[in-house]
């Protein structure tokens, strides 16, 4: 076991090389830079384009080196934790990422919990109790949640919120607080509103979920070895649990690697409708604006985590279900 | 037989399934008697009823379609007689049934065992549902246990997941998780019909010496006749959901009495026999709107005007040979072998 988590945290080397060439060409992919979309803005704001400030920025920033230069440029700076800089803020890419990461997991995984927690033992009722009142109840409002838009969901509950309770949703936190140490008022205030982003975004995962968890239930249901259990004598809700739910909950572990890049790019819509200070908004503003570096650095984040979640998804199926253990 | 040399009671069992295309009566008037250390033989083709008598029997019936609709399972047990038939599938008694007094063994072994617990600890649970033991004692028993289904070495072989043992090897280790709880009713469904020829027989051969070890009685579930006739002291022949004849192993084989369990016998091939096969013409009917009359007599050789328009009862031929055809009413015509 410790020799194959080994062998795959070698072959993630190359991997990662590989992915960084990959997000940094599919970046510098569209025509222009950001001192093209910068000049561009300026202009349209009517401001006075100074050619030479232009010039020095490019300059500055390497734009008009090659290609293999500019990479170059970007990936020597990784192992001391240098991501380039961002030309907007003009300032390092790592302090805008240290900045969000924070919520940005917390939020995350929040949702990861709240999905999963409502969404397997739905799926486990949903199954035992086919085709019942209960069943379709579920079902019905599980595929609701996945038909509306996250973002018209985000808006939604910040009017109700605002028409009927007077309370203002959006963000993290009110302003007041911004920047602010952390005291018990602040983080009162943060769990007041960090549901609105947890529920948006959960709602439109769970009927997958629910979906998946109800099916292999059913299938696992028919399997001679749960007649074989209950002609035992156990508990039918064991039967339930330690028979049929601990297998049937293997697609959904093979899976949950999937969920670890989520953590950046999922809820971005959501994100900047609710003005989150998460990495998703940030993501979406940097490709705008072609601010290379920092959405780069952002895309170059999200494929790491994919590696790291399918290995993650690896060893957990490994520890659950000892058909497919590596000696 | 005295009565309580009885140890179970079917009469009348109705087991209906509500399916899409309608009640389909999968059991429909099943009776028959299991003594006390006998093994059973029920014999049938495939849908005609066997598997899900067995079910009923622990009230196992698939759900939510799958219902008894009626009859009696009477179960004696030390010093009650119960009617499992009455009893609710989850409740408490049917439980304590399950775990003191009835096993089964199914089909294939493979899907049988649940892939993600090692056998050991399969057997340790049934042993520690139905014995007052501490884990560590559960342990000892059921490492006993491996030993005598012939699963060695015993102590590490217990640790062992069911995807590590062969076909043979995991039909044993569930031979054992079932007999772990020390049952007086053995329920085998068609055991070795997914092991081959060899293997099918040391299995027979386990079976035949637990049962005298444990004293239990066996119902032998099977299609195949030779098996059936191998380890069954008496047979219950069934044919779309009810039962046609029910005799002693050698009258059964020597004295077949129903024109179906007479097809049946001449349809198996045998070494040295010059006759050509004779199959049972036409095919077993859906069970779905069965007319009231006799099930196999669109098929029946000697087939009467009465037999299509009325359904036979039940003729005790005497020596607890019954079989269930009109050629048997007194008068009727008489047509021996």
């Amino acid at each position: 076991m410790l020799s194959y988590i080994l062998r795959r945290t070698m072959i993630m080397i190359p991997m990662i090389i590989l992915i960084s060439m990959v997000s940094f060409l599919i970046i510098t992919l569209p025509p222009g830079s950001y001192i093209d979309s910068y000049l561009a803005n300026l202009q349209r704001m009517g401001g006075e384009v100074e050619q030479s400030r232009a010039d020095a920025l490019a300059d500055r920033y390497g734009l008009n080196d090659p290609i293999y230069e500019q990479y170059w440029k970007w990936v020597k700076g990784f192992p001391s934790g240098n991501f380039g800089m961002v030309f907007s803020e003009e300032r390092p890419v790592m302090d805008v990422i240290q900045e969000r990461i924070g919520f940005t997991i917390l939020i995350s995984v929040l949702t990861l919990l709240f999905t999963w927690i409502l969404s397997i033992p739905i799926g486990i009722y949903s199954a035992v109790k086919q085709y019942s009142f209960g069943d379709y109840f579920f079902t019905f409002f599980g595929f609701l949640g996945v038909s509306i838009p996250n973002f018209l969901l985000a808006i939604i509950i910040m009017f109700t919120g605002l028409r009927f309770f007077g309370v203002n949703l959006s963000g993290l936190m009110p302003a007041a607080y911004m920047g602010e140490p952390w005291t018990l008022a602040k983080i009162a205030e943060v769990l007041k509103r960090i549901w609105v982003p947890v529920v948006v975004v959960g709602t439109a995962g769970m009927a997958g979920l629910i979906r998946i968890m109800r099916a292999e239930m059913l299938d696992q249901l028919r399997q001679p070895y749960i007649q074989m259990a209950r002609s035992k004598g156990v508990d039918e809700i064991k039967v339930i649990i330690k028979y049929a739910a601990r297998i049937a909950v293997n697609p959904l572990i093979s899976t949950v690697g999937w969920l670890l890049p989520q953590i950046i790019s999922g809820g971005t819509i959501a994100g900047i409708v609710l003005g989150l200070p998460t990495l998703g908004p940030k993501l979406y503003d940097a490709l705008k604006i072609q601010d290379m570096y920092l959405a780069g650095t952002i895309i170059f984040i999200n494929i790491v985590l994919i590696l790291i979640g399918t290995l993650l998804s690896d060893i957990l199926l490994a520890l659950v279900d000892p058909r497919i253990r590596y000696d | 037989m005295k009565n309580n040399d009885i140890l179970l009671e079917v009469d009348n069992l109705r087991t209906y399934f509500d399916t899409r295309r309608g009640l389909a009566k999968a059991v429909d008037g099943v009776s028959f008697d299991l003594y006390k250390g006998e093994t059973l033989g029920i014999v049938g083709e495939s849908g005609c009823g066997k598997s899900i008598t067995s079910l009923s029997i622990l009230n196992l019936v698939p759900q939510p379609k799958g219902k008894i609709h009626g009859g009696e399972i009477k179960l004696h047990r030390e010093d009650e007689v119960v009617d499992i038939a009455k009893l609710k599938r989850t409740g408490k008694k049917m439980k304590d049934i399950r775990r003191k007094d009835s096993a089964m063994i199914f089909q294939d072994p493979m899907s049988s065992l649940s892939p993600v617990y090692t056998v050991g600890s399969q057997i340790m649970e049934g042993i520690m549902l139905s014995h007052d033991v501490d884990k560590v004692e559960a342990r000892e028993m059921a490492i006993e246990m491996l030993r005598k289904v012939g699963i060695s070495p015993a102590e590490q072989r217990i640790n062992d997941y069911p995807y590590q043992l062969s076909g043979g090897m995991n039909q044993r280790a569930m031979i054992a998780v079932a007999l772990a709880s020390n049952p007086n009713l053995l329920i085998a469904d068609e055991p070795t019909t997914a092991l081959d020829v060899t293997v099918e027989a040391q299995i027979l051969e386990l079976m035949a010496e637990l049962q005298q070890e444990y004293q239990m009685s066996i119902m032998f579930i099977s299609h195949d006749l030779d098996v059936i006739g191998e380890i069954s002291d008496r047979v219950v022949v069934m044919y779309t959901g009810k039962v046609v004849e029910v005799a002693e192993v050698e009258e059964l084989f020597y004295n077949p009495s129903h024109p179906y369990t007479q097809g049946l016998l001449q349809s198996i091939p045998k070494i040295g026999r010059k006759k050509e096969l004779k199959p049972i013409s036409g095919s077993v009917p859906q069970i779905y709107n069965l007319p009231d009359a006799c099930h196999f007599a669109p098929r029946c050789p000697h087939r009467m005007d009465i037999c299509t328009k009325k359904e036979p009862p039940t003729f005790d031929l005497g020596g607890g040979h019954q079989a269930k055809c009109w050629l048997y009413e007194e008068g009727g015509e008489n047509n021996e072998g």
